[in-house]
């Protein structure tokens, strides 16, 4: 069963996934829209205001036990032994649960006894945080009590949390038996990089021989959270007779349910996965953490259990994204082409192998038309928490190194920033850094809006600057499944299997509202558990509102068919003659001129004389993401004695190939400017000397707050995506790429001091600033 | 052993029994059904949780169930009067002023308190008058929006 | 865990006092309930000392301001009288924490938890605050600054419970101010802080004061070098210097997860400087 595939890391096929922006046979069929393009109020909106939406904790079953987790303290220790005895002992205990209580992978799919291993230690605790032991209990405080009386002996083993001191010679090993792969020959000794990856073209040292002005600069970025505000949380029941249900926050239960099911060893059938609202995942919800956990505690338990991450748990035992260490190379003429352009990219990936680096190798020169280019990525293992997506994953790291040489090398040649950019700009026909050519993007388009934006051309205060930067993200497609079904009233349910992280069932139900040519109001969509809809890749890769919709716009359109039928069947004439507009059948030409238009309602009504119910359904690999692109603008102010910064003016111009509901679009903007900005200034994850997290909670683990932004300018920009039927390319991650190098730029225009370490937190900048007045 | 506490919530009188270092925010969610306001911390930084208490805001994690005796609580349950939505709740609606809505409770109760001490808040008041309240989805600005939105409704 | 909620200052002392094993004093929570959360404590006895009237209230006397325990410092910001004699310390009480943690929080349990980063305590040593203390053996007045003695510790005994802060009458031309350095504008804990409490002489000499720092040692350090290098001076760009220097000169700080030893001395420098400058322009100075 561990050896079927599916898919087993969100991100494991993502160069497939990422491929296709060549058009192959343009499906663009819409441009001219009634109801998309429109600012309709979310169907979900009322709940969410009034306390009745239902998110992951707001769950209960009959019955029902509270699970908690036993963490190690430790980096790094061996396991020599877990005596539960007590624990079990205790009154109210129901179930206590071990890595012996787990199904052993060992020898199976690698990456399915990792997935395993990191919800439950087995044998080594690899990190702060790493879940050794689980109990389910009566009540909080008898599970509370019950922990304690479990006795882990652990072996302190040397750890190594840093990217840089991971790769060193003689560095403590995460895991002895890691061999690098992607290596020729392969190397013989172990080390702590799990993967090489190299892409590119041309011939990079070559191409440095031309040049003019070459600038080489080596970044660090901290590893960041996602920071969603809703914690982990999941309600499992599993009965004796093999099947079960899970009640979970998650961007993704049909994968979450196929994960399960094969750590478990049950089917996948027999497990019905049910997503609450959600309360931000942002790639965090793209992994399962605890919820084998609560399926195995209440298999043993015969209880349903619920299990709720504390805030310190999510910190500590969920998964942020990569540390990184990056070294960029670009060299250009004096007229400001680029002749080459190199980067070598080290990304933690936790204790598991992951494509972090990766996905740094192949974003870091996107946005950029280059005749030489290569990019190497280094998968570096580390004593911290397996690393999960996190918005535009690996993207924004290698475009603040990148997009800083940019700038630097621009200043050099004396060359606006803009200009340089635009010159160098990809477009549709270049062949990427990566490896794909691309159909028509934006890139270039957001540059030359960012030039003529009013802010590029506003005064600045004193102690302020003004840095713009460039981003791109791939954005996925994916298996997608969507029912439509046209009630006997004549109103449409729209079912989806994708997450609505966002406001994506408003959007979805503009789509299939405008293919149908009825009202928004005449369509409900809702998310599908994963008993009553075909299996959906998660939402991820910005791939939500994309990928649904195209779906969606494809089954309205296979309900259209049947309704044709229907009132050809009605009207007794030739389904020929039926076309479809403006939600009603119409007769075709003169010959039937008397027969008045059959609305949806009607046909509805009459659906158990002509066939029976009316649905349409659609099941895709949802291929061609339109790639994404974005030029933000910051201006940031700098206390020159504190080194404290403030932004004060934000802008973000962004292509969203067609914007199906732009609020949402906007919201999508502003929200991952926000992240980006953040992350820029002040989120970092702060290991003591002893390998364990020091800042697990909100107050030192510094996400802005309401007073720390100002308003976030958005501009959309629509060139559509010749892949999908209205142009949609998906709008969700880009935003966050940007704002580390722009802000960068900004500190750097004002006080002529390069950033090189993100967070710019006060301490690094005014020791930069020191620095720089010193000489 | 459990302590028997008589309270008001939202205009009813209500009783329940409950450990004494129990959480007002557990005893609303786990005893009570009121999962309005959310857990995104336990320590006061997000603000999710957000209720008044006797006419000021709190942290209702930061509150022992017990507390509550005699008081007056308020949660999101009880901010629309029937089917007529509070103009907080019909602007954030309208302005999009959420996405993923799990800190929305919070800042709905923490906005209310904010308007009712002060009707015309400038941005920047209602910045630092909102800055306990953590949303991770919007970047604030349709919040800051939506609420500037309401206190002109409100004003009238 | 009990939980006992009396109305005389007598009877918290004496729950106080009689209590077997661990026994907190309950009065807006923010630093004890998130303590009792994480489980590093698990009291045996809560003692709730908001229903003790007198502790609720903000008194106006001759000899200045008396400040009961359980005041939150949203109440504290609505008291104009005190905002007018003590903005300083009006203002670091209002930056504890959000509008939620401001409506419970108050600066006597800002003071026992004794943080060396807490927000209202320079500004209260600045200002020469006494705390009030009630105990078995009767009532005692100490300086703020001998309430903590170490991070998290007090030297508050057994049975004893602060009533009230008192803070001294404003005679003159006086002026006081609080500055905190944080990474974002709210919510953060205090890096490093000053404080300063000044009086005007003739013609806007500065004849007495007071700057205290926060975060840059085990306890708030009152810090009387910082207070010589202004006393006699009119705040000229020579006296803010040696001000400065005397700042830093006091710092022994950490490096840890919020500042490092270098950041908080020199900003504890710039910090002292500006607050001086605010309490200086408060009490008329030009």
């Amino acid at each position: 069963m561990a050896s079927e595939s599916t898919t087993a890391h969100p991100f494991e096929d993502a160069p497939n996934h990422v491929t296709p922006t060549v058009i192959h046979d343009p499906i663009l069929t819409k441009t001219d829209f009634k109801r998309v393009g429109t600012r309709p109020l979310r169907p979900d909106g009322l709940d969410k205001v009034t306390g009745r939406a239902r998110y992951g904790a707001d769950f209960n079953m009959p019955g029902q036990l509270v699970g908690l987790v036993l963490r190690s303290p430790h980096a790094h220790a061996k396991i020599k032994k877990i005596d539960t005895s007590k624990a079990e002992k205790l009154a109210g205990v129901k179930a206590v649960i071990t890595f012996a209580d787990m199904p052993d992978h060992t020898g199976g799919d690698q990456s399915m006894y990792d997935i395993l291993e990191n919800c439950m230690a087995r044998g080594v605790a690899k990190y702060d945080g790493h879940a050794v032991a689980a109990v389910a209990a009566v009540d909080a405080a008898t599970a509370r009590a019950a922990l304690k009386l479990i006795k882990v002996d652990y072996e302190v083993l040397k750890h190594v949390t840093d990217v840089d001191e991971a790769v060193k010679p003689g560095a403590p090993l995460v895991n002895p038996k890691n061999i690098t792969e992607g290596v020729e020959p392969k190397p013989t000794k172990p080390s702590n990089i799990a993967k090489r990856t190299e892409f590119g073209h041309g011939d990079v040292d070559a191409g440095f021989k031309e040049a003019d002005v070459i600038v080489t600069r080596s970044f660090r970025t901290e590893q960041t959270h996602q920071g969603y505000i809703e914690p982990h949380a999941c309600v499992a029941s599993v009965s004796p007779d093999g099947t079960g249900e899970l009640w979970v926050c998650t961007q993704g239960h049909f994968v979450y349910r196929n994960h399960c099911a094969m750590l478990l060893g049950m089917d996948v059938s027999k497990l019905r996965v049910t997503s609450s609202e959600i309360g931000g995942g942002f790639g965090g919800k793209t992994h399962v953490w605890a919820e084998p956990v609560a399926l195995a505690l209440s298999r043993k338990a015969n209880r349903p259990v619920k299990l709720t991450m504390t805030r310190d748990e999510v910190f500590r035992a969920s998964g942020p994204t990569s540390a990184t260490s990056i070294d960029v190379k670009i060299g250009a003429k004096k007229d400001g082409t680029i002749v080459a352009a190199d980067a070598t990219l080290r990304f933690t990936c936790g204790p598991y192998y992951g494509m972090w680096a990766e996905l740094g190798a192949m974003t870091a020169f996107a946005c950029y038309d280059l005749k030489n280019v290569r990019t190497v990525g280094y998968e570096v293992l580390v004593n911290r928490p397996k690393t999960a997506a996190y918005r535009a994953p690996s993207a924004p790291m290698a475009a603040f190194a990148v997009e800083s040489v940019m700038d630097e090398l621009a200043h050099k040649i004396g060359m606006n920033e803009v200009d340089f950019r635009i010159k160098n700009a990809a477009k549709q026909g270049t062949r990427a850094s990566y490896g794909p050519v691309y159909g028509p993007i934006g890139i270039g388009a957001t540059l030359e809006a960012a030039k003529k934006h009013p802010h590029m051309k506003a005064p600045l205060g004193k102690n302020q600057g003004r840095g713009m930067a460039c981003g791109f993200w791939f954005n996925f497609g994916g298996q997608t499944c969507t029912d439509i079904n046209i009630g006997p009233d004549g109103s449409v349910t729209l079912t989806v299997g994708t997450v609505d992280v966002g406001g994506s069932r408003a959007s979805l139900a503009l789509c299939v509202a405008e293919e149908l040519g009825v009202p928004y109001e005449q369509v409900k969509c809702l998310v599908a558990d994963t008993g009553t809809l075909g299996h959906n890749d998660m939402t991820d890769g910005s791939r939500g509102t994309f990928s649904s919709s195209m779906a969606g716009i494809f089954a309205a359109r296979n309900a259209v068919t049947v309704l044709r039928e229907r009132a050809a069947k009605m009207w007794e004439i030739p389904v020929d003659d039926v076309k479809w507009e403006d939600g009603h059948a119409k007769a075709v030409g003169s010959k039937y001129g008397n027969l008045a238009p059959l609305s949806i309602k009607e046909i509805a009504a009459a659906a158990g004389n002509t066939g029976g119910p009316i649905a349409g359904h659609s099941e895709i690999v949802a291929d061609g993401a339109g790639v994404s692109f974005a030029t933000h603008i910051a201006d940031v102010e700098v206390d020159p004695e504190t080194g404290r910064s403030k932004i004060v003016r934000y802008t973000v111009i962004q292509d969203a190939g067609k914007a199906v509901h732009p609020t949402y679009v906007e919201g999508q903007y502003q929200g991952g400017a926000a992240q980006g900005i953040g992350w820029a200034l002040n989120e970092e994850y702060i290991y003591g000397k002893d390998g364990r997290l020091q800042n697990p909670g909100f107050l030192d683990y510094r996400i802005p707050v309401c007073s720390d932004l100002p308003m976030i300018d958005t501009q959309i920009l629509e060139i559509p995506n010749p892949n999908h039927p209205y142009g949609v390319r998906g709008v969700g991650e880009t935003s966050i790429v940007p704002p580390l190098a722009a802000i960068a730029n900004a500190m750097s225009n004002a006080f002529g001091v390069r950033m090189t370490h993100v967070p710019m937190s006060p301490p690094r900048v005014l020791k930069a600033l020191e620095a720089a007045k010193n000489g | 052993m459990a302590v028997l506490v008589s309270t008001t919530i939202n205009g009813d009188n209500v009783e329940f029994a409950c450990e004494p270092n129990e959480s007002l925010l557990d005893v609303l969610r786990n005893r009570l059904g009121l999962s309005g306001a959310k857990e995104g911390c336990g320590t006061g930084d997000c603000g999710a949780c957000s209720v008044q208490v006797d006419g000021r805001v709190v942290c209702s994690c930061l509150v022992l169930g017990v507390e509550a005796e005699g008081r007056e609580i308020e949660t999101v349950e009880g901010l629309a009067h029937g089917t007529e939505l509070h103009p907080l709740q019909t602007k954030f609606l309208e302005h999009a002023a959420l996405q993923c809505g799990v800190c929305t409770p919070g800042f709905l109760m923490a906005a209310k308190a904010l308007l009712e001490k002060n009707p015309d808040p400038t941005e920047e008041e209602i910045r630092f008058g909102l800055a306990g309240n953590l949303c991770r989805c919007t970047g604030y600005d349709k919040i800051v929006r939506a609420v500037q939105d309401a206190a002109k409704v409100m004003r009238g | 865990m009990q939980y006992e909620a009396p109305e005389t200052t007598k009877a918290a002392v004496g729950l106080l006092a009689k209590a077997k094993g661990s026994a907190y004093v309950l009065a807006g929570g923010s630093d004890l309930l998130v303590r009792m959360k994480g489980g590093f404590v698990e009291p045996d006895l809560v003692v709730d000392i908001k229903r003790i009237k007198p502790m609720r209230e903000i008194k106006k006397t001759a000899s200045g301001f008396t400040i009961g325990a359980a005041v939150s410092c949203a109440e504290m910001n609505e008291n104009k009288a005190l905002i007018k004699a003590w903005p300083g310390v009006v203002e670091a009480a209002g930056l504890i924490g959000s509008k939620q943690v401001q409506s419970r929080c108050t600066v006597t349990g800002n003071l026992c938890n004794s943080s060396p980063a807490a927000d209202s305590v320079p500004a209260l040593v600045a200002a020469g605050a006494k705390a009030v203390i009630q105990g078995p053996r009767g009532k005692r007045k100490v300086a703020v600054e001998d309430i903590p003695v170490g991070p998290g510790r007090n030297s508050l005994k057994k049975g004893e419970l602060i009533e009230a802060i008192e803070l001294p009458a404003r005679k003159g031309k006086s002026g006081d101010a609080y500055l905190r350095f944080i990474p974002r504008t709210e919510m953060d804990i205090a890096v490093v802080s000053a404080g300063v409490s000044l009086t005007l002489g003739d013609k806007g000499v500065i004849k007495d004061a007071r700057v205290a720092l926060g975060a840059v040692a085990p306890t708030v350090r009152l810090v009387k070098e910082a207070a010589k290098a202004i006393i006699g001076t009119k705040l000229d760009e020579a006296a803010l210097e040696k001000l400065g220097k005397a700042a830093s000169a006091a710092c022994s700080p950490i490096d840890d997860k919020r500042g490092t030893i270098e950041f908080r001395t020199k900003v504890a420098a710039v910090l002292a400087k500006r607050a001086a400058q605010i309490a200086y322009k408060r009490a008329g100075g030009k």
